[in-house]
């Protein structure tokens, strides 16, 4: 056991667990005012639910056992989660730190089906997926499976948590179909400045994301830090001059979106290369999810908050670049294409590939199997109403104008008026 | 009429070539079945919803296509989706050109 690993991730995992709060407001922003809390929502409840099943079985199943697939029970309910050294950490530290990781990637998907999914179905979808389609894949990269044993490089999770959400954000945008707006009005993002704050957070959480991942206070940690400041600043840099190129103004949604694509795209390359790769790659990121964003765009696919295009393609990307700009000297384990292993990059482009076949197929079976009991989407007209008021019974921006309080059941405190009593029925 | 329905009955004005008018942002109420929304235990009853309100003035032949527009894209057959009144109006200016009534709201072309 070591003090300085365990105060390091004892850090990191409160930074991982604020990116699922901040990943709402990265979203929220995005949607219209009358769905801003139900997708806000949609994040953080995968804090209650992901984590809870994260605890009970999730983590068995990912970490325990020696399983080419799949962990076994040998971890559920928790037994054996002690203080007992896990590496240089205490067992029951790695087992957090792991559920943040399962609780942002479940929630990751919510982008792409915003605005119209009930949220009842959306919560055993969610619960459902974390320990069927994101457990054995965590299992297959971090818990000795499959991936780790080809020699797939994935530092914090780049195939495992944004290939992995991405796969399933584009399967179940399918499965749901397109909001009843799509490409028939203009949807605009209802509060940019929420979507700016998502991505400083998001930002700032990354770092116990990826450097957190070397499970230490080390070296390897200290470059994963570095590699996650300077990718993004150099994927912001290229992105902001794409649109000065493109439409002459830099646009404040792409500079956020720029943001994570970076992110991503150094994920899976944090602690496996250097510095310069590390601008490389971020500024090579870019151009791939900058045109599939405005592809997407023209196509039926209503990935509403494009999941795929920045996580998916980004995610793909870092994942591929790592395998090309990976160097020993940094890592101390595998070199990639440009340091002359070719086969890296082979390997890496079959991790990518596989997580999304089993992911886009164990999503669609998951959610066909819910839709056999109820229906995944709001009606129409509950879609014009707006996912707030009809699925929470709540506004994000309610001015309190003709609330008339309803008395409590327990009539412990007297009537008072938290707003505005009715006025008069005006005609409109 | 409904905010979610503006939209569709803007374009349908378009499509019946009517153009020139203004909307407000409005709150009404008009016997729609009551929304309860909870907050931290209150729950209240909201007797008032967002509503838009189009002002459109129009020339005598063009009141039955306005109107019908509107019937057609607003209604969705449920309680709230507004009315539509029609009034007279006793004169027009254009401010730009001092144009009156008829003139006035003619579409430049």
């Amino acid at each position: 056991m070591n003090p300085a690993d365990t105060a390091w991730l004892l850090v990191s995992t409160a930074l991982v667990l604020l990116m699922t709060p901040a990943l709402g407001f990265f979203y929220g922003g995005l949607v219209r005012s009358k769905n801003a809390l139900n997708t806000m929502m949609m994040s953080f409840a995968a804090l209650g639910f992901v984590g809870i099943g994260w605890a009970l079985l999730g983590y068995s199943l990912a970490f325990s056992g020696e399983g080419r697939w799949l962990g076994d029970l040998g971890h559920a309910m928790l037994r054996g989660v002690d203080l007992a050294s896990h590496g240089t950490v205490p067992h029951v530290l790695f087992f957090s730190y792991q559920g943040t990781f399962a609780i942002i990637t479940a929630a990751l998907i919510s982008g792409a089906i915003v605005e119209r999914m009930r949220f009842g179905p959306y919560l055993v979808f969610l619960s459902a997926w974390a320990l069927l389609v994101y457990a054995p894949l965590a299992h297959s990269v971090w818990g000795g499976g499959w991936l780790a044993r080809m020699g797939a490089l994935d530092f914090a999770g780049g195939t495992v948590v944004h290939v992995n959400a991405a796969a399933a954000a584009g399967v179940a945008a399918w499965v749901l179909g397109p909001r009843k707006d799509h490409a028939r009005q203009a949807m605009l993002p209802h509060n940019v400045p929420f979507t700016l704050l998502g991505a400083g957070l998001l930002w700032f959480g990354w770092f116990g994301f990826n450097a957190g991942s070397a499970l230490g206070a080390n070296g390897s940690a200290a470059l994963a830090f570095t590699n996650t400041l300077f990718a993004p600043a150099a994927t912001l840099t290229v992105w902001t001059l794409l649109d000065f190129a493109r439409g002459g103004k830099a646009t404040a949604v792409g500079a956020a979106t720029a943001i994570v694509v970076g992110l991503v795209a150094v994920t899976p390359a944090a602690g496996l290369v250097g510095p310069l790769g590390a601008i490389l790659l971020g500024a090579a990121a870019a151009f791939p999810s900058y045109f599939a964003l405005i592809w997407r765009a023209r196509t039926r696919l209503d990935d509403s908050l494009d999941v795929v295009a920045a996580h998916g393609v980004g995610g793909a990307v870092g994942a591929l670049l790592t395998g090309v700009l990976a160097q020993k000297s940094w890592n101390g384990t595998a070199d990639g294409l440009l340091f002359g292993n070719p086969r890296q990059l082979a390997i890496q482009a079959v991790a990518v590939l596989v997580t999304v076949a089993f992911s886009g197929a164990m999503t669609f079976g998951i959610l066909r199997a819910i839709q056999a009991f109820a229906p995944l989407r709001s009606t129409s007209r509950e879609e014009g109403l707006g996912q707030d008021v009809v699925q929470h019974g709540e506004e994000a921006y309610s001015h309190g104008e003709g609330a008339i309080l309803v008395l409590a059941e327990r009539e412990t405190h007297a009537a008072v008026a938290v707003a505005v009593p009715a006025a008069g029925g005006g005609g409109s | 009429m409904r905010p979610d329905k503006l939209n569709d009955v803007l374009e349908s004005l378009f499509r019946a070539d009517v153009r020139g008018l203004t909307i407000q942002r409005v709150q009404g109420h008009g016997g729609e079945t009551e929304r309860v929304e909870t907050y931290r235990g209150t729950t209240v009853k909201m007797e008032l919803s967002e509503k838009v309100r189009l002002e459109i003035g129009v020339s005598d032949h063009f009141v039955e296509p306005t109107v019908s527009a509107i019937l057609r894209a607003a209604r969705t057959g449920t309680v709230g989706d507004g009315k539509v009144f029609v009034l007279p109006v006793e004169k027009v200016y254009r401010i730009r050109t001092g144009e009156e009534d008829q003139a006035a709201v003619t579409p430049v072309t």
